[in-house]
C-alpha cells in the first residue's frame, strides 16, 4: 500500500506544480487585460461619425450574399432626396424649358422658309442605309426616352390619371422595352458614329457659322456649310457623347454589380438620369428644326431627297462638292408643291 | 395606434442567427432571400458586436419615396409594406434602402430581378389578412393575430425587440442605465432620425 501512495504522490507533485505554474502565468495576463469589452465596444454613433460620403457600416456575414455584410448605408437617403427633389427640377427645366424656348422661337422667328421656294429638282442627301440607321436609333430613342421619363415622373404625372394597376402594367412593359431596346440603340449610335464622323470634324468654317448665328435669326442670311453645319455637328457630337454616356451608365444598371456595389449603382442612376434629361432636351430642338421649324428639312430624313434650293441655301459647299462629283440633280421630276 | 419598430440591443446579441432561421421558416422565404440577417462588426477583435438587421420600417421610407410605381404603403402601425402585384422589380428601392432590406428572387440581368421581397414585420401585404394568397406572396400575418414578429419573439437573449417604438426604446434605455453601457440603437438615427440614447 505505501508503495501505491508514494507512487500517487510522485504523480501528483508535478501536477500540482503544473497547476501552480498555470496560475502564476495566468495572473499577470489578467492584469494586462486593460481593454474593457463593455465600455470600449463598437458604438454605432462613432461608426456613423467616422463614415465618409458613400461609405457604409460594414461587418461580417455568415450567409452567402456578401453584399448583405453592409449594415447601414446612409447614402440611400441622399439618393432618395436626389430622386425626389433634384430630378424633377432638372427634368422640368430641361424639357419644359426647351419646349417653351422652341415655342417662343416659332412665334417670333416663324418657320424658316426656303427663300427661293421649291425648285422642283432634288438632290440625294441621305442614302437609304443612313435613313434606316437614323430612324432605328430615333425610334429606340423615343421609346427609351418615354419609358425612362415614365420611370422618373410617371408616378406623379400618369399614375393619378390611369390608376395603379394600369400604370404598373404599363411601367412593367416600359421597363422591358427600355432594357431590350437599349441594344439596337447602342448599335445605332455606333453605326452613326462610323458613317457620319468624317463629315462632323469641327473646322474654322463652323466658327463663322456660329458667329453668324447659323442664319437662324434673320432671313436671307446663310453662312456657307459643307455637308453638316456647326449646328448639325453639335447635334452629332451631343448624340455621340450622350449616347456613350447613356450606354455606359445603362450597361452598369442592366448588369448590376459589374461596376461595384450599391453605391456605384446609385452614382450610375444619377448619371443616367441627368444625361438623359439633357439629351432629351437637345433632341427636342433637333426634332423641331427637322420638322416644324424649317421648310424642306424633313425630306432629308424622309425621302432622302432634298430640294436643290434648300440644299444651296443651307449647304452651299456640299452642293458644289456633289456637283463636282457629277451627282447633279439631272431632270428630276418636279415635286408636288404645297398648296399655300 | 402604436408606432411599431425593431430595436437590436447588440450588447445582448450572441449571433445565434435564430431570428434569421425563424423568419425563413415562418414565411417560407425562398432560397437566396434573407429578410433578416446578422452582421458582426469588428469580427474577432475585442469589443465586436453583432447586429440583427432587417427592414427598419423607416419614417419617410426611402424605398417608398423612390418607387416608380408607388407600390409601398405604410400601415397605421407604421409598418412599411408593398404590393407584389404592382412591383416591377426595377431595383430602385434597393438603391435607396439604407439597410439593404429589399431582396430579389432572380440574379438581376436584363431587369429580370422578379418581384421584390422584404421583411413585412410579420404583417403580410395588401391582400385580406391571413389568406392563402397573402401567405404565398408575403408569408404569415402574425400582427393580424395579435402576435409580434417571430424574429423578436424567438430571440433567446431578448436582444431583438419589437413592438411600440416608445416602449422598446424605454426598455433599452433602462438596460443601458442598469448595466452602464450600450452600443447604440442600431439604425434608429438613419431610419427614424431619432437621436439614440445610451
Amino acid at each position: 500500500m505505501p508503495s501505491v501512495v508514494s507512487h500517487l504522490r510522485s504523480i501528483l507533485a508535478p501536477l500540482c506544480l503544473a497547476f501552480a505554474l498555470m496560475f502564476a502565468v495566468a495572473a499577470p495576463a489578467a492584469a494586462q487585460l486593460s481593454f474593457k469589452p463593455t465600455d470600449q465596444a463598437v458604438h454605432e454613433d462613432k461608426l456613423l461619425e467616422a463614415l465618409k460620403a458613400g461609405e457604409k457600416v460594414t461587418g461580417r456575414i455568415t450567409i452567402p450574399d456578401r453584399m448583405a455584410a453592409s449594415l447601414i448605408q446612409p447614402a440611400g437617403r441622399e439618393w432618395r432626396d436626389f430622386q425626389r427633389s433634384m430630378l424633377p427640377w432638372i427634368g422640368g427645366i430641361a424639357i419644359i424649358g426647351m419646349t417653351v424656348l422652341l415655342a417662343a422661337f416659332l412665334l417670333i422667328r416663324g418657320r424658316i422658309r426656303i427663300e427661293k421656294g421649291f425648285s422642283g429638282r432634288t438632290i440625294l442627301r441621305f442614302a437609304s442605309f443612313e435613313r434606316f440607321m437614323h430612324w432605328v436609333t430615333a425610334t429606340c430613342f423615343i421609346i427609351l426616352g418615354l419609358s425612362g421619363l415614365n420611370i422618373s415622373f410617371g408616378r406623379s404625372l400618369l399614375l393619378p390619371l390611369i390608376g395603379p394597376e394600369a400604370f404598373s402594367m404599363l411601367t412593367h412593359w416600359g421597363k422591358l422595352a427600355h432594357n431590350y431596346l437599349a441594344f439596337p440603340f447602342m448599335l445605332g449610335i455606333a453605326t452613326m458614329f462610323a458613317v457620319w464622323v468624317k463629315d462632323n470634324i469641327p473646322s474654322r468654317m463652323d466658327w463663322n457659322w456660329i458667329k453668324a448665328g447659323g442664319g437662324l435669326l434673320r432671313n436671307g442670311q446663310h453662312p456657307p456649310a459643307k455637308r453638316f453645319n456647326a449646328g448639325q455637328k453639335g447635334i452629332f457630337w451631343m448624340v455621340i457623347i450622350g449616347g456613350v454616356l447613356m450606354s455606359l451608365s445603362g450597361w452598369f444598371l442592366l448588369f448590376p454589380y459589374q461596376a461595384g456595389d450599391v453605391t456605384s449603382l446609385q452614382i450610375w442612376t444619377v448619371v443616367h438620369a441627368i444625361v438623359a434629361l439633357l439629351f432629351i432636351a437637345g433632341i427636342l430642338a433637333h426634332i423641331y428644326i427637322g420638322s416644324v421649324g424649317m421648310e424642306g428639312a424633313f425630306d432629308a430624313m424622309g425621302t432622302g431627297q432634298v430640294d436643290v434650293n434648300w440644299a444651296k441655301e443651307h449647304h452651299a459647299l456640299w452642293v458644289e462638292e456633289e456637283q463636282a462629283k457629277g451627282r447633279t440633280p439631272a431632270g428630276a421630276p418636279p415635286r408636288g408643291m404645297p398648296a399655300e | 395606434m402604436a408606432r411599431v419598430k425593431f430595436l437590436c440591443d447588440a450588447d445582448r446579441c450572441i449571433e445565434c442567427n435564430a431570428c434569421v432561421t425563424a423568419c425563413k421558416n415562418e414565411h417560407d422565404v425562398p432560397w437566396g432571400i434573407n429578410r433578416r440577417r446578422v452582421v458582426t462588426i469588428n469580427d474577432g477583435k475585442p469589443g465586436e458586436r453583432s447586429v440583427s438587421m432587417a427592414c427598419m420600417h423607416c419614417t419617410d421610407a426611402p424605398c417608398a419615396a423612390v418607387c416608380p410605381v408607388s407600390c409601398f404603403y405604410t400601415t397605421a402601425d407604421g409598418v412599411v409594406l408593398h404590393s407584389k402585384d404592382l412591383c416591377i422589380g426595377c431595383g430602385y428601392c434597393f438603391y435607396a434602402c439604407p439597410f439593404g432590406a429589399p431582396q430579389y428572387p432572380k440574379v438581376g440581368n436584363f431587369g429580370s430581378r422578379g418581384k421584390m421581397d422584404k421583411c413585412t414585420y410579420c404583417a403580410g401585404g395588401p391582400e385580406a389578412d391571413s389568406t392563402p394568397a397573402e401567405y404565398a406572396k408575403y408569408g404569415q400575418n402574425r400582427l393580424a393575430e395579435g402576435k409580434l414578429p417571430i424574429c423578436a419573439e424567438m430571440c433567446s437573449t431578448k436582444s431583438l425587440l419589437a413592438g411600440d417604438g416608445a416602449i422598446i426604446a424605454e426598455i433599452y434605455k433602462e438596460r443601458v442605465m442598469k448595466r452602464g453601457y450600450g452600443s447604440g440603437m442600431w439604425g434608429w438615427k438613419t431610419a427614424y432620425s431619432d437621436s439614440p440614447t445610451g
